[in-house]
């Protein structure tokens, strides 16, 4: 389709794309659905959570995960900005630190797409068992 | 911050924070006068006049996460640099005003960034809040607001990525031909 420069131009792409996707049976009940919530205060902006926010809206809808990505405040974990909370249906929420885009890659290989723990979680003196 | 579009992701922020229901957010670049200007309007719970006072004090804040508030105070001192100005007008459960002017041409004026993917992803953010744009230059006005995108894709989710790029591109396009 050409490039989109009104709101008309809008409408017409989603009747498009409308046609070629089932539309998500979760999202009405978002306990139902992974959750991941970027820091977005003052630290958070300033440490690039915005690129780290697109990331994972960008890659979670490529991998076809059923996710919400929004914002949160600050944690008060100021100095290991970005972070970024994942809550996995059923399971405590966990906070991550100093989250760049492999570490973003590495939250939704293995934590989000598998359940496994991974390094990186606050408090940072967090290892896994193997380490 | 290292431009426009992340102070106003700041400032977005403390909208949200006060239970906003409606942010304007109006960017003027002015090449005849030779000023840019950002307007950002809520209507959240609003501040009173002491905290009206002591809000752009980076060792003032309403958190109680951490003892130090930056935002508006990095806001402040962008401006001032620029040569420009900051003001602050709220009131108790009314809204808050936001607005910093910077020279245009000043060699300390921040560049506007990525204001579309700022747009894109408060509005993704928070689909419950409504979100008005509006960019004027002096070649025009280009004005948005995200009720009008939510009514445009209907029940197609905002991060699908054909939805998402025609978003940002929708934005992206008409900001810069205004440029």
């Amino acid at each position: 389709m050409s490039k989109i420069t009104s709101l008309a131009d809008l409408k017409r792409l989603k009747d498009e794309v409308q046609s070629k996707i089932k539309l998500r049976e979760n999202s009405d009940n978002p306990e139902q659905m992974v959750q991941v919530k970027v820091g977005m205060a003052t630290c958070g902006i300033a440490s690039g959570a915005r690129e780290i926010m697109k990331y994972f809206v960008e890659e979670l809808e490529q991998q076809a995960v059923d996710a919400l990505v929004t914002q949160t405040g600050c944690m008060g974990y100021c100095y290991a900005e970005p972070t970024v909370e994942v809550i996995l249906p059923r399971r405590e929420p966990v906070v991550f630190g100093f989250v760049n885009k492999t570490k973003a890659q590495e939250i939704i290989d293995l934590y989000i797409k598998k359940g496994e723990m991974i390094d990186g979680i606050i408090p940072i003196t967090f290892r896994t068992i193997d380490e | 911050m290292k431009n426009l579009a992340d102070h106003i992701l700041d400032i977005v922020q403390n909208s949200l924070r006060a239970d906003a229901t409606l942010i304007e957010i109006i960017v003027e670049e002015n090449k005849t006068d030779d000023f840019c200007k950002i307007h950002i309007t809520d209507n959240g719970c609003g501040m009173s006049e002491e905290m009206v006072k002591q809000a752009a004090n980076p060792f003032f804040t309403s958190r109680s996460t951490r003892k130090v508030g930056l935002g508006l105070s990095l806001l402040k001192q962008n401006a001032e640099v620029a040569n420009g100005k900051f003001s602050l007008k709220s009131k108790l459960g009314v809204g808050t005003i936001v607005e910093a002017t910077f020279q245009l041409s000043h060699m300390n004026k921040p560049p506007l960034g990525e204001i579309w993917d700022v747009l894109y992803l408060s509005m993704l953010g928070n689909q419950n809040v409504t979100l008005a744009y509006e960019h004027r230059t002096n070649k025009g006005n280009f004005r948005i607001t995200s009720a009008e995108i939510h009514e445009g894709i209907g029940d197609v989710p905002m991060q699908n990525a054909e939805i998402r790029e025609a978003i940002t591109g929708l934005l992206k396009s008409n900001i810069k031909e205004l440029q």
